[in-house]
């Protein structure tokens, strides 16, 4: 029990309940899963910043509230990675971005608070596409994320890093946010469970803004449980959002083995049928379907027409919001400033350009341009206007669908992890890996990542189950009950070929 | 032709910086003063990560307001992000409303005539910037500039008039009016001077008669009643002539100077900004229930023109004193709570007072009502004073100013005690003053008795005014004019 190879790779489930008894100390968990990042992360790079000293200090604050007698919270002594949109007082928070290198934010996320006040241990930030914007981690402003299964491929984005660390088995847990796929897309890629929880119904406080409508954060794991355990200690009501949902979540974990026997599955037609979708893909979507039979489930296949308008209108409704939500980045009040070349002096709106010049990247650019246009006078009721009324559209289809069905089952993206630099010329080609996941962003709904297996390539392939707004129970049963049909154990070989 | 043969046509743009506790979005105090970036938090520095919640107590402001300026109150109302870079505007966004304001479509009356209210709606404030070295606090030759981000996310009320006002006075006592019931309902403390109370006016001109409105230009930065009208007529006079020389008003935001006394161009519209306004998708709609509504509704107080009437018919007061004490911010509460005080303070006397020396002392201090050294108990006590002969007109003035001043703690008997001020009205002492002074002038007591009337009068006057000075400006003068007519001698 004392050796690192016995605390890394164990469920939270596992590591709470060992911490409560006290058959391992908190600070021993977090020792060993320091180390295997230090040992590995090199050729992962999906932290920016790790923990290291704040990470062991709350580790021994458990241990001796432990000693203490106190109740310890669920998540007591089980190490978190925090992608790097969420701020944390004690550590940098960079969104990804050069412009916001260095910057110490004065106050805790509500998330980061909730899961610091559940026990958590916060053991690093995670690598992100800059300010989210991206399916690769490729538009890291520092450096790309690899895949654990095979770094020469991407870990997916906008959350790689995250969903690279828990694949690498760097922390049981992770937490990202998923605005158009962000968190599903990077768990499908590296093989983890991933969830994207009901808009609101998660705290979007404290979490850097990319596109506010349709932000939200959520849950990483190596497991259904893992994965409810953490929403469990990240959701519910936040007076500091006014978008949060107030009405209390109907417990999940504790009714996840009740089984979906009666339960009504629709398979998303538009969605298993998508361009370029790759052929084992398809294949898993059929296992799962055979699997949810298997559990008692009916599944039957359900169409949703206005699906396929969807990458359309949220590449207008996301970069237009982006596009005000990052004029704040000007080099007055926090972050990078640019100065002026020797020789000229700037005035305020030569150095807040110069500034985004040199810190945004290339596609945050790109979004800044398509937002900011898609809202100018003359254009804001053809592109802003149209793709809200698209936005409308999906959800009355959506709405349509969950007459007939409790959940709808479709691909999560319609590859596998793709190798580096595959994509980064081709904008639109990256723009689709998305296409599975942004539906339910616009309607505001859940859906989940579940791991199906391997492709050819031995890389992973994940299903995606959708369902409507506060379905987090239902979506996180079905879930379980693919996850015990599929019984996905492979684990990257990271490290091993050099052990 | 001159400016008379041209319509004026003005709107009024009135930002009222609302008197809640803490500011729009966030729990800092939203106060006016302090330490320069002490009042702030993530959220109104607009910080990473940092949301807005709306303040509850700014929509029941905006609810009164539209209440008493008789609006539809708008059952659901959104906000928008207006975009612009702005160093003291920390998102680089304001959140505002754009077409679903709070209130639209209400009325405020003004003399005879019902001025239009377009709409009202919420918005934040932005910080102030300050520009130092060179320049004299402007950015053109400064040396850097600072930013105090105290006042972002103050509440602000943009009230709109339709283009109902047709001369500068008349916007003027619109502005008035409008502070009036502002104040009335308690939403801001309304100072223009110190910007709580901002006005852009909206001025074009037309040929007298026309239908179609000329060009307009918006007018800034008058910080007083005075100044609005001021700038107005300016305005007028200036577009009168470009329009006479045969040119065209340009549609452009012009600054007004108030020490070189013109408006000069800021900005054309070529120039003006495309702000992109979107709904705010940080924020639910404002739907406030209708049980809200009829709570606000029925806690309305009075307003002014109903005050107006009613102390016009209560005191028998002028029309114009009414209106001094109605428009002056706290002057009526403060005239009404001496005559509350005083059972002998009639609103006549006390409004007397109150119009005449005590508005030059406001007027000379720019302080509020309620913040002089005499109380409205004080100002009661002073008028029973004069009532009850203790003290003379004249003395009653120099009461007051010394109680203004500070002296007598607000208690202008405590005043007339410590000078030893009151009236003498004791007949032997009087008597006594009298024959002292008939008896140290014999010659002129000579001339009044065998003198013509034009000289018994100058020579009464001058004996009237020893025995004041024997009493020390003190003797009740009607008791003192009788003595005298008794001690002096008769036409013989």
């Amino acid at each position: 029990m004392r050796d690192g190879d016995g605390l890394v790779g164990r469920t939270a489930v596992e590591l709470a309940e060992l911490i409560r008894t006290g058959d391992v100390s908190a600070v021993e968990v977090t020792a060993a899963h320091l180390a295997r990042i230090e040992a590995l992360d090199g050729e992962v790079r999906s932290f920016l910043c790790v923990a290291g000293d704040s990470a062991s200090a709350a580790a021994a604050e458990i241990d001796a509230a432990r000693a203490r007698g106190d109740e310890l919270g669920p998540l007591a002594g089980v190490p978190v990675a925090v992608k790097d949109m969420f701020c944390t007082k004690d550590l940098p928070t960079t969104a990804g971005s050069r412009i916001l290198e260095g910057w110490r934010p004065p106050y805790d996320s509500t998330v980061v608070a909730r899961l610091r006040a559940a026990g958590a241990v916060v053991i690093g930030k995670t690598n992100l596409d800059e300010f989210a914007m991206g399916s690769s981690n490729e538009n890291s402003g520092f450096f790309p994320a690899a895949n654990p299964w095979d770094t020469t491929r991407v870990p997916g984005g906008s959350s790689g890093g995250s969903a690279a660390a828990v694949a690498a088995r760097f922390a049981p847990l992770a937490i990202g946010t998923d605005t158009g796929g962000s968190i599903r897309q990077p768990a499908s890629l590296c093989g983890v469970v991933g969830m994207r929880p009901t808009y609101g119904r998660v705290s979007r406080y404290g979490i850097v803004a990319y596109a506010s409508s349709l932000d939200q954060a959520g849950p990483f794991g190596t497991t259904v449980a893992d994965t409810a355990l953490l929403l469990e200690a990240m959701w519910g009501y936040d007076p500091m959002d006014s978008t949060s949902i107030p009405s209390a979540p109907e417990p999940a974990l504790a009714r996840l083995e009740d089984g979906i026997a009666g339960l009504r599955v629709g398979v998303v037609q538009e969605l298993t049928e998508v361009e370029g979708i790759q052929p084992e893909v398809r294949a898993a979507v059929d296992s799962a379907r055979n699997l949810f039979e298997k559990a008692g489930a009916e599944v039957d296949i359900v169409s949703v027409p206005s699906v396929e308008y969807g990458l359309s209108a949220y590449y207008i409704i996301a970069p237009a919001e982006a596009s005000s939500n990052l004029a704040r980045y000007d080099g007055v009040r926090y972050g990078l400033r640019a100065e002026a070349p020797p020789g000229r002096e700037f005035d305020v709106a030569a150095m807040n350009a110069a500034t985004r010049e040199r810190g945004f990247g290339a596609e945050v650019k790109r979004r800044i341009m398509l937002g900011t246009y898609a809202l100018s006078a003359g254009y804001y009721d053809a592109y802003y206007g149209q793709a809200q009324r698209v936005r409308t559209l999906i959800i009355r289809d959506f709405a349509r669908a969950y007459e007939r069905f409790d959940v709808l089952l479709a691909p999560t993206s319609p590859t596998t992890a793709f190798e580096l630099g595959a994509k980064t010329s081709d904008p639109l080609a990256m723009y689709l890996s998305d296409v599975c996941t942004i539906p339910t962003n616009l309607t505001g709904a859940c859906a989940i990542s579940v791991p199906a297996g391997l492709d050819g390539a031995g890389l992973p392939i994940g299903v995606q189950v959708l369902a409507p707004a506060l379905g987090e129970a239902v979506l996180l049963r079905a879930a379980r009950a693919l996850e015990a049909g599929f019984a996905f154990t492979a684990r990257p070989k990271l490290g091993e070929e050099a052990a | 032709m001159s400016v008379t043969d041209w319509e004026t046509v003005i709107g009024l743009e009135v930002h009222c910086e609302l008197a809640t506790e803490t500011k729009l979005f966030c729990g800092c105090p939203n106060d006016f003063g302090a330490e320069p970036n002490t009042y702030v938090c993530p959220v109104c520095l607009g910080l990473p990560g940092s949301l807005p919640v709306l303040n509850r107590r700014a929509v029941e402001f905006a609810l009164r307001v539209g209440e008493a300026l008789h609006c539809d109150v708008a059952e659901k109302s959104i906000f928008h992000r207006k975009n612009y870079f702005y160093p003291d505007m920390p998102k680089n966004y304001q959140i505002s409303q754009y077409d679903e304001p709070v209130c639209g479509n209400g009325w405020l009356e003004v003399g005879e005539r019902r001025i239009g209210i377009e709409r009202a709606h919420l918005e934040e404030d932005t910080g102030k910037t300050s520009h130092v070295g060179g320049g004299g606090g402007r950015i053109h030759g400064a040396d850097h500039s600072l930013v105090d981000y105290n006042r972002a996310g103050v509440p602000l009320l943009e009230i709109v008039s339709k283009p109902d006002l047709h001369s500068p006075e008349e916007a003027r006592s619109y502005v008035a009016e409008l502070r009036g019931v502002l104040e009335a309902i308690g939403v801001s403390d309304v100072k223009m001077e110190e910007g709580s109370l901002r006005v852009d006016a909206n001025i074009s001109l037309r040929r007298a008669g026309a239908e179609k409105f000329g060009t307009r230009a918006e007018v800034k930065n008058m910080n007083s009643l005075r100044s609005l009208a001021r700038a107005l007529e300016y305005e007028a006079e200036r577009q009168a002539a470009v329009l006479e020389s045969g040119d065209a008003v340009i549609q452009e935001t012009r600054h007004w100077d108030e020490e070189a006394g013109r408006t000069h161009s800021l900005r054309s519209k070529e120039e003006s900004h495309d702000y992109r306004y979107f709904p705010e998708p940080d924020l639910v709609p404002v739907a406030p229930s209708a049980g809200w509504r009829a709570q606000v509704r029925a806690g309305i107080p009075e307003l002014p023109a109903a005050r107006r009437t009613r102390l016009i018919d209560a005191w028998g007061i002028s029309e114009t004193d009414a209106g001094v004490l109605v428009s002056t911010p706290g002057l009526a509460d403060f005239a009404e709570a001496a005559v509350a005080a005083g059972a002998t303070a009639t609103g006549r006397d006390v409004t007397n007072w109150v119009t005449g020396d005590l508005t030059a002392h406001l007027k000379e201090t720019g302080a509020a009502p309620s913040e002089l050294s005499l109380p409205p108990a004080g100002l009661a006590e002073l008028v029973k004073l004069v009532g009850d002969g203790t003290l003379s007109r004249p003395l009653a003035k120099e009461v007051l100013a010394a109680a203004l001043a500070g002296e007598g703690n607000g208690s202008p008997a405590a005043i007339v005690q410590a000078r030893g001020l009151a009236q003498v009205s004791d007949e032997g002492a009087l008597a006594a003053a009298v024959q002292a002074v008939l008896d140290a002038h014999p010659a002129e007591v000579d001339r009044y008795r065998s003198g013509e009337d034009k000289d018994r009068k100058k020579l009464r006057g001058f004996f009237m005014g020893k025995v004041m000075a024997e009493m020390k400006g003190r003797g009740n003068p009607q008791v003192l004019n009788r003595l005298l007519d008794e001690a002096l001698p008769t036409n013989s």
